[in-house]
Protein backbone atom coordinates (compact mmCIF):
# COMPACT_ATOMS: atom_id res chain seq x y z
CA UNK A 1 0.00 0.00 0.00
CA UNK A 2 1.57 3.27 -1.02
CA UNK A 3 -1.31 5.66 -0.29
CA UNK A 4 -1.00 7.40 3.08
CA UNK A 5 -3.27 6.12 5.76
CA UNK A 6 -4.69 7.19 9.10
CA UNK A 7 -5.15 5.23 12.32
CA UNK A 8 -8.23 3.39 13.48
CA UNK A 9 -8.77 6.25 15.93
CA UNK A 10 -10.32 8.16 13.07
CA UNK A 11 -13.16 5.60 12.98
CA UNK A 12 -14.28 6.63 16.48
CA UNK A 13 -16.62 9.40 15.34
CA UNK A 14 -18.19 7.58 12.38
CA UNK A 15 -18.66 4.34 14.38
CA UNK A 16 -20.23 6.30 17.25
CA UNK A 17 -23.18 6.90 14.94
CA UNK A 18 -23.85 3.15 14.94
CA UNK A 19 -22.60 1.76 18.24
CA UNK A 20 -23.27 2.85 21.81
CA UNK A 21 -19.77 1.76 22.90
CA UNK A 22 -16.38 2.98 21.68
CA UNK A 23 -15.49 0.31 19.15
CA UNK A 24 -11.96 1.72 18.64
CA UNK A 25 -10.95 0.27 22.04
CA UNK A 26 -12.42 -3.16 21.16
CA UNK A 27 -10.02 -5.94 20.18
CA UNK A 28 -10.56 -7.23 16.67
CA UNK A 29 -9.18 -10.40 15.13
CA UNK A 30 -8.19 -10.27 11.45
CA UNK A 31 -9.88 -12.92 9.32
CA UNK A 32 -6.88 -13.07 7.01
CA UNK A 33 -3.85 -13.46 9.31
CA UNK A 34 -5.45 -13.95 12.73
CA UNK A 35 -3.68 -11.02 14.35
CA UNK A 36 -5.52 -9.42 17.26
CA UNK A 37 -5.36 -5.77 18.20
CA UNK A 38 -7.36 -2.67 18.96
CA UNK A 39 -9.55 -1.30 16.19
CA UNK A 40 -7.87 2.03 16.99
CA UNK A 41 -4.62 0.60 15.57
CA UNK A 42 -5.99 -0.37 12.14
CA UNK A 43 -4.60 1.40 9.10
CA UNK A 44 -7.47 3.47 7.76
CA UNK A 45 -7.82 4.68 4.19
CA UNK A 46 -10.44 7.17 3.08
CA UNK A 47 -12.63 9.00 3.84
CA UNK A 48 -14.01 8.79 0.30
CA UNK A 49 -15.86 6.86 -1.01
CA UNK A 50 -15.80 5.18 2.39
CA UNK A 51 -13.50 4.33 5.27
CA UNK A 52 -11.48 1.15 4.83
CA UNK A 53 -9.72 -0.34 7.86
CA UNK A 54 -6.81 -2.65 7.08
CA UNK A 55 -4.91 -5.00 9.37
CA UNK A 56 -1.56 -3.47 10.44
CA UNK A 57 -0.09 -6.98 10.20
CA UNK A 58 -1.11 -8.15 6.74
CA UNK A 59 -2.83 -5.08 5.20
CA UNK A 60 -5.97 -7.08 4.35
CA UNK A 61 -9.32 -5.35 4.75
CA UNK A 62 -10.78 -5.78 8.24
CA UNK A 63 -13.75 -3.45 7.97
CA UNK A 64 -15.37 -1.00 5.62
CA UNK A 65 -17.75 1.78 6.52
CA UNK A 66 -19.72 3.89 4.09
CA UNK A 67 -22.03 6.65 5.24
CA UNK A 68 -24.70 7.44 2.71
CA UNK A 69 -27.83 9.57 2.80
CA UNK A 70 -30.08 8.13 5.48
CA UNK A 71 -28.01 5.02 6.17
CA UNK A 72 -24.60 3.59 6.95
CA UNK A 73 -23.10 0.39 5.51
CA UNK A 74 -20.71 -1.54 7.70
CA UNK A 75 -18.86 -4.50 6.16
CA UNK A 76 -17.10 -6.62 8.80
CA UNK A 77 -16.26 -9.66 6.70
CA UNK A 78 -12.55 -9.27 7.40
CA UNK A 79 -13.16 -9.53 11.15
CA UNK A 80 -13.43 -12.89 12.92
CA UNK A 81 -14.42 -11.38 16.23
CA UNK A 82 -14.69 -8.15 18.17
CA UNK A 83 -14.00 -8.26 21.89
CA UNK A 84 -15.76 -5.30 23.46
CA UNK A 85 -14.86 -4.14 26.97
CA UNK A 86 -17.99 -3.82 29.10
CA UNK A 87 -18.41 -3.15 32.79
CA UNK A 88 -19.98 -6.07 34.71
CA UNK B 1 -23.99 5.49 27.18
CA UNK B 2 -26.18 7.18 24.60
CA UNK B 3 -25.03 7.37 21.01
CA UNK B 4 -23.28 10.60 20.20
CA UNK B 5 -25.18 13.38 18.50
CA UNK B 6 -24.14 16.70 17.01
CA UNK B 7 -24.20 19.54 19.52
CA UNK B 8 -23.96 23.30 19.06
CA UNK B 9 -20.66 24.80 20.15
CA UNK B 10 -20.14 28.54 20.53
CA UNK B 11 -16.79 30.23 20.07
CA UNK B 12 -15.74 32.06 23.24
CA UNK B 13 -12.19 33.13 22.42
CA UNK B 14 -9.68 32.57 19.64
CA UNK B 15 -6.01 32.95 20.60
CA UNK B 16 -3.03 32.80 18.23
CA UNK B 17 -0.43 30.07 18.93
CA UNK B 18 1.75 30.75 15.89
CA UNK B 19 1.38 32.71 12.65
CA UNK B 20 -0.94 30.02 11.30
CA UNK B 21 -2.48 28.24 14.28
CA UNK B 22 -5.07 29.39 16.80
CA UNK B 23 -6.56 27.88 19.92
CA UNK B 24 -10.35 28.07 19.92
CA UNK B 25 -12.15 27.95 23.24
CA UNK B 26 -15.67 26.63 22.68
CA UNK B 27 -18.62 26.50 25.02
CA UNK B 28 -20.74 23.38 24.73
CA UNK B 29 -23.72 23.32 27.10
CA UNK B 30 -24.04 19.92 28.76
CA UNK B 31 -20.53 18.72 27.78
CA UNK B 32 -19.93 15.37 29.47
CA UNK B 33 -16.16 15.73 29.80
CA UNK B 34 -13.37 13.90 27.98
CA UNK B 35 -10.00 12.20 28.33
CA UNK B 36 -6.63 13.59 27.29
CA UNK B 37 -5.93 12.50 23.72
CA UNK B 38 -9.54 12.33 22.56
CA UNK B 39 -10.82 14.31 19.61
CA UNK B 40 -14.05 15.83 18.38
CA UNK B 41 -15.59 15.94 14.93
CA UNK B 42 -16.48 19.45 13.77
CA UNK B 43 -19.20 19.95 11.16
CA UNK B 44 -19.77 23.07 9.10
CA UNK B 45 -22.93 23.45 7.06
CA UNK B 46 -23.27 26.05 4.33
CA UNK B 47 -26.49 27.93 3.61
CA UNK B 48 -27.17 25.68 0.64
CA UNK B 49 -27.05 22.60 2.88
CA UNK B 50 -23.58 21.40 1.84
CA UNK B 51 -21.79 20.15 4.92
CA UNK B 52 -18.30 18.97 5.64
CA UNK B 53 -16.54 17.68 8.74
CA UNK B 54 -13.06 17.34 10.19
CA UNK B 55 -11.59 15.81 13.32
CA UNK B 56 -9.66 17.97 15.78
CA UNK B 57 -7.84 16.90 18.90
CA UNK B 58 -8.78 18.44 22.19
CA UNK B 59 -5.88 20.52 23.51
CA UNK B 60 -6.56 20.23 27.21
CA UNK B 61 -8.53 18.37 29.82
CA UNK B 62 -12.22 19.16 30.25
CA UNK B 63 -13.05 22.44 31.99
CA UNK B 64 -16.76 22.26 32.70
CA UNK B 65 -18.56 23.11 29.49
CA UNK B 66 -15.51 24.70 27.91
CA UNK B 67 -13.12 22.91 25.62
CA UNK B 68 -10.05 23.97 23.63
CA UNK B 69 -9.10 22.99 20.09
CA UNK B 70 -5.89 24.13 18.43
CA UNK B 71 -6.35 24.39 14.69
CA UNK B 72 -3.63 24.84 12.07
CA UNK B 73 -4.90 26.79 9.10
CA UNK B 74 -4.31 24.66 6.02
CA UNK B 75 -4.05 26.77 2.84
CA UNK B 76 -7.02 25.96 0.57
CA UNK B 77 -8.57 23.90 3.36
CA UNK B 78 -12.33 23.69 3.59
CA UNK B 79 -12.74 23.94 7.33
CA UNK B 80 -9.60 25.24 9.05
CA UNK B 81 -9.48 28.68 7.35
CA UNK B 82 -13.06 29.28 8.49
CA UNK B 83 -12.28 28.21 12.06
CA UNK B 84 -9.08 30.25 12.34
CA UNK B 85 -9.75 33.35 10.23
CA UNK B 86 -13.46 33.94 9.79
CA UNK B 87 -15.23 32.59 12.85
CA UNK B 88 -15.89 35.24 15.54
CA UNK B 89 -16.80 34.91 19.22
CA UNK B 90 -20.50 34.09 19.45
CA UNK B 91 -20.48 32.16 16.15
CA UNK B 92 -21.47 28.50 16.30
CA UNK B 93 -20.35 25.23 14.76
CA UNK B 94 -21.58 21.70 15.41
CA UNK B 95 -19.40 19.23 17.22
CA UNK B 96 -19.68 15.54 18.04
CA UNK B 97 -17.66 13.87 20.71
CA UNK B 98 -15.58 13.19 22.56
CA UNK B 99 -14.49 10.24 20.46
CA UNK B 100 -11.56 7.86 20.47
CA UNK B 101 -10.73 5.86 23.60
CA UNK B 102 -7.49 4.30 22.37
CA UNK B 103 -5.06 7.20 21.93
CA UNK B 104 -5.65 8.45 25.48
CA UNK B 105 -3.69 8.85 28.67
CA UNK B 106 -5.32 8.52 32.08
CA UNK B 107 -3.67 9.93 35.19
CA UNK B 108 -2.92 7.30 37.78
CA UNK B 109 -0.74 4.88 35.84
CA UNK B 110 2.76 4.34 37.20
CA UNK B 111 4.35 3.71 33.80
CA UNK B 112 6.59 6.52 32.48
CA UNK B 113 5.41 8.26 29.35
CA UNK B 114 7.20 9.25 26.17
CA UNK B 115 5.40 11.74 23.92
CA UNK B 116 6.68 12.25 20.38
CA UNK B 117 5.10 15.14 18.48
CA UNK B 118 5.53 16.18 14.87
CA UNK B 119 4.29 19.72 14.16
CA UNK B 120 0.63 20.15 15.05
CA UNK B 121 0.71 16.59 16.44
CA UNK B 122 1.58 18.32 19.70
CA UNK B 123 -2.12 19.07 20.36
CA UNK B 124 -3.39 15.78 21.90
CA UNK B 125 -0.02 15.28 23.61
CA UNK B 126 -0.34 18.73 25.21
CA UNK B 127 -3.73 17.61 26.51
CA UNK B 128 -1.87 14.76 28.25
CA UNK B 129 0.77 17.14 29.67
CA UNK B 130 -2.00 19.40 30.99
CA UNK B 131 -4.04 16.50 32.36
CA UNK B 132 -0.98 15.29 34.23
CA UNK B 133 -0.46 18.74 35.76
CA UNK B 134 -4.16 19.14 36.58
CA UNK B 135 -4.21 15.76 38.35
CA UNK B 136 -1.02 16.53 40.30
CA UNK B 137 0.38 13.30 38.88
CA UNK B 138 4.06 12.47 39.39
CA UNK B 139 4.23 10.10 36.40
CA UNK B 140 7.50 10.97 34.60
CA UNK B 141 6.76 12.54 31.22
CA UNK B 142 9.17 13.21 28.40
CA UNK B 143 8.15 15.19 25.33
CA UNK B 144 10.14 15.15 22.10
CA UNK B 145 8.73 17.86 19.85
CA UNK B 146 9.80 17.98 16.21
CA UNK B 147 9.01 21.34 14.70
CA UNK B 148 10.07 23.41 11.69
CA UNK B 149 11.57 26.27 13.74
CA UNK B 150 11.14 28.16 17.01
CA UNK B 151 8.34 30.29 15.52
CA UNK B 152 6.29 27.18 14.88
CA UNK B 153 6.20 25.96 18.48
CA UNK B 154 2.68 25.76 19.92
CA UNK B 155 2.19 26.57 23.62
CA UNK B 156 5.75 27.94 23.70
CA UNK B 157 5.45 29.97 26.92
CA UNK B 158 3.66 27.20 28.77
CA UNK B 159 6.23 24.59 27.71
CA UNK B 160 9.07 26.85 28.84
CA UNK B 161 7.68 27.12 32.36
CA UNK B 162 9.07 24.53 34.75
CA UNK B 163 6.78 21.55 35.28
CA UNK B 164 8.46 19.05 37.65
CA UNK B 165 8.71 15.59 36.12
CA UNK B 166 8.20 16.86 32.57
CA UNK B 167 11.23 17.07 30.25
CA UNK B 168 10.84 18.78 26.90
CA UNK B 169 13.27 18.61 24.01
CA UNK B 170 12.92 20.15 20.57
CA UNK B 171 14.03 18.78 17.23
CA UNK B 172 14.19 21.62 14.70
CA UNK B 173 13.75 20.47 11.13
CA UNK B 174 14.37 23.74 9.18
CA UNK B 175 15.59 26.64 11.27
CA UNK B 176 17.62 26.23 14.42
CA UNK B 177 17.72 28.88 17.14
CA UNK B 178 21.06 30.16 18.41
CA UNK B 179 22.74 28.00 20.98
CA UNK B 180 21.31 24.72 19.71
CA UNK B 181 24.02 22.38 18.50
CA UNK B 182 21.86 19.79 16.73
CA UNK B 183 21.72 20.67 13.02
CA UNK B 184 18.31 21.10 11.39
CA UNK B 185 16.88 17.80 10.29
CA UNK B 186 14.21 15.19 10.66
CA UNK B 187 13.92 12.88 13.64
CA UNK B 188 16.61 10.19 13.84
CA UNK B 189 17.18 7.12 15.96
CA UNK B 190 19.88 8.99 17.88
CA UNK B 191 17.38 11.76 18.73
CA UNK B 192 14.95 9.30 20.22
CA UNK B 193 17.70 7.36 21.96
CA UNK B 194 19.04 10.56 23.58
CA UNK B 195 15.91 12.57 24.25
CA UNK B 196 13.53 9.66 24.60
CA UNK B 197 13.34 7.04 27.28
CA UNK B 198 15.18 3.74 27.29
CA UNK B 199 13.01 0.89 26.07
CA UNK B 200 14.02 -1.03 29.20
CA UNK B 201 11.78 1.30 31.23
CA UNK B 202 8.87 0.16 29.03
CA UNK B 203 7.32 3.62 28.76
CA UNK B 204 3.95 4.17 27.16
CA UNK B 205 4.78 5.90 23.89
CA UNK B 206 2.34 8.25 22.16
CA UNK B 207 3.30 9.44 18.68
CA UNK B 208 1.26 12.05 16.84
CA UNK B 209 1.87 14.01 13.67
CA UNK B 210 1.64 13.81 9.90
CA UNK B 211 1.56 10.29 8.49
CA UNK B 212 5.18 10.23 7.31
CA UNK B 213 6.48 11.52 10.63
CA UNK B 214 4.48 9.00 12.64
CA UNK B 215 5.62 6.16 10.40
CA UNK B 216 9.27 7.13 10.83
CA UNK B 217 9.09 7.79 14.57
CA UNK B 218 7.18 4.56 15.31
CA UNK B 219 9.71 2.54 13.27
CA UNK B 220 12.58 4.18 15.16
CA UNK B 221 10.97 3.37 18.51
CA UNK B 222 10.57 -0.26 17.44
CA UNK B 223 14.22 -0.34 16.37
CA UNK B 224 15.18 0.98 19.82
CA UNK B 225 13.41 -1.99 21.38
CA UNK B 226 10.08 -0.51 22.40
CA UNK B 227 7.31 -3.10 22.29
CA UNK B 228 4.67 -2.57 19.58
CA UNK B 229 1.84 -2.74 22.13
CA UNK B 230 3.39 0.15 24.05
CA UNK B 231 3.38 2.46 21.02
CA UNK B 232 0.18 4.29 20.21
CA UNK B 233 -0.05 6.43 17.13
CA UNK B 234 -2.30 9.10 15.70
CA UNK B 235 -1.73 10.23 12.15
CA UNK B 236 -3.00 13.38 10.49
CA UNK B 237 -4.44 12.79 7.06
CA UNK B 238 -3.03 13.93 3.76
CA UNK B 239 -6.39 15.55 2.96
CA UNK B 240 -6.40 17.70 6.10
CA UNK B 241 -7.82 21.13 6.06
Amino acid sequence: MTQEHLDGNTLAGPLSEIFAVDVTTATGRCASCGMSGPIGALHVYGPDPGLVGRCPGCEEVVLRLVRGPGSAWLDLRGTISLKVHLPD
Amino acid sequence: MPRLTWQAAELVTSTPETGTARTLRLRVPGWRGHLAGQHVDVRLTAEDGYSTRRSYSLAGPADGEFLDLTVESVPDGEVSPYLTEIMRPGDQVEIRGPVGGWFVWRPGGDRPVLLVAGGSGIVPLMAMVRARRQAGSDTPFRLVYSVRGPDNVYYADELRRPDPGLDVSYLYTRSVPEGVSRPAGRVTQADLAEAGRPAALAPDCYVCGPTGFVETAADLLLALGHAPERIRTERFGPSGG
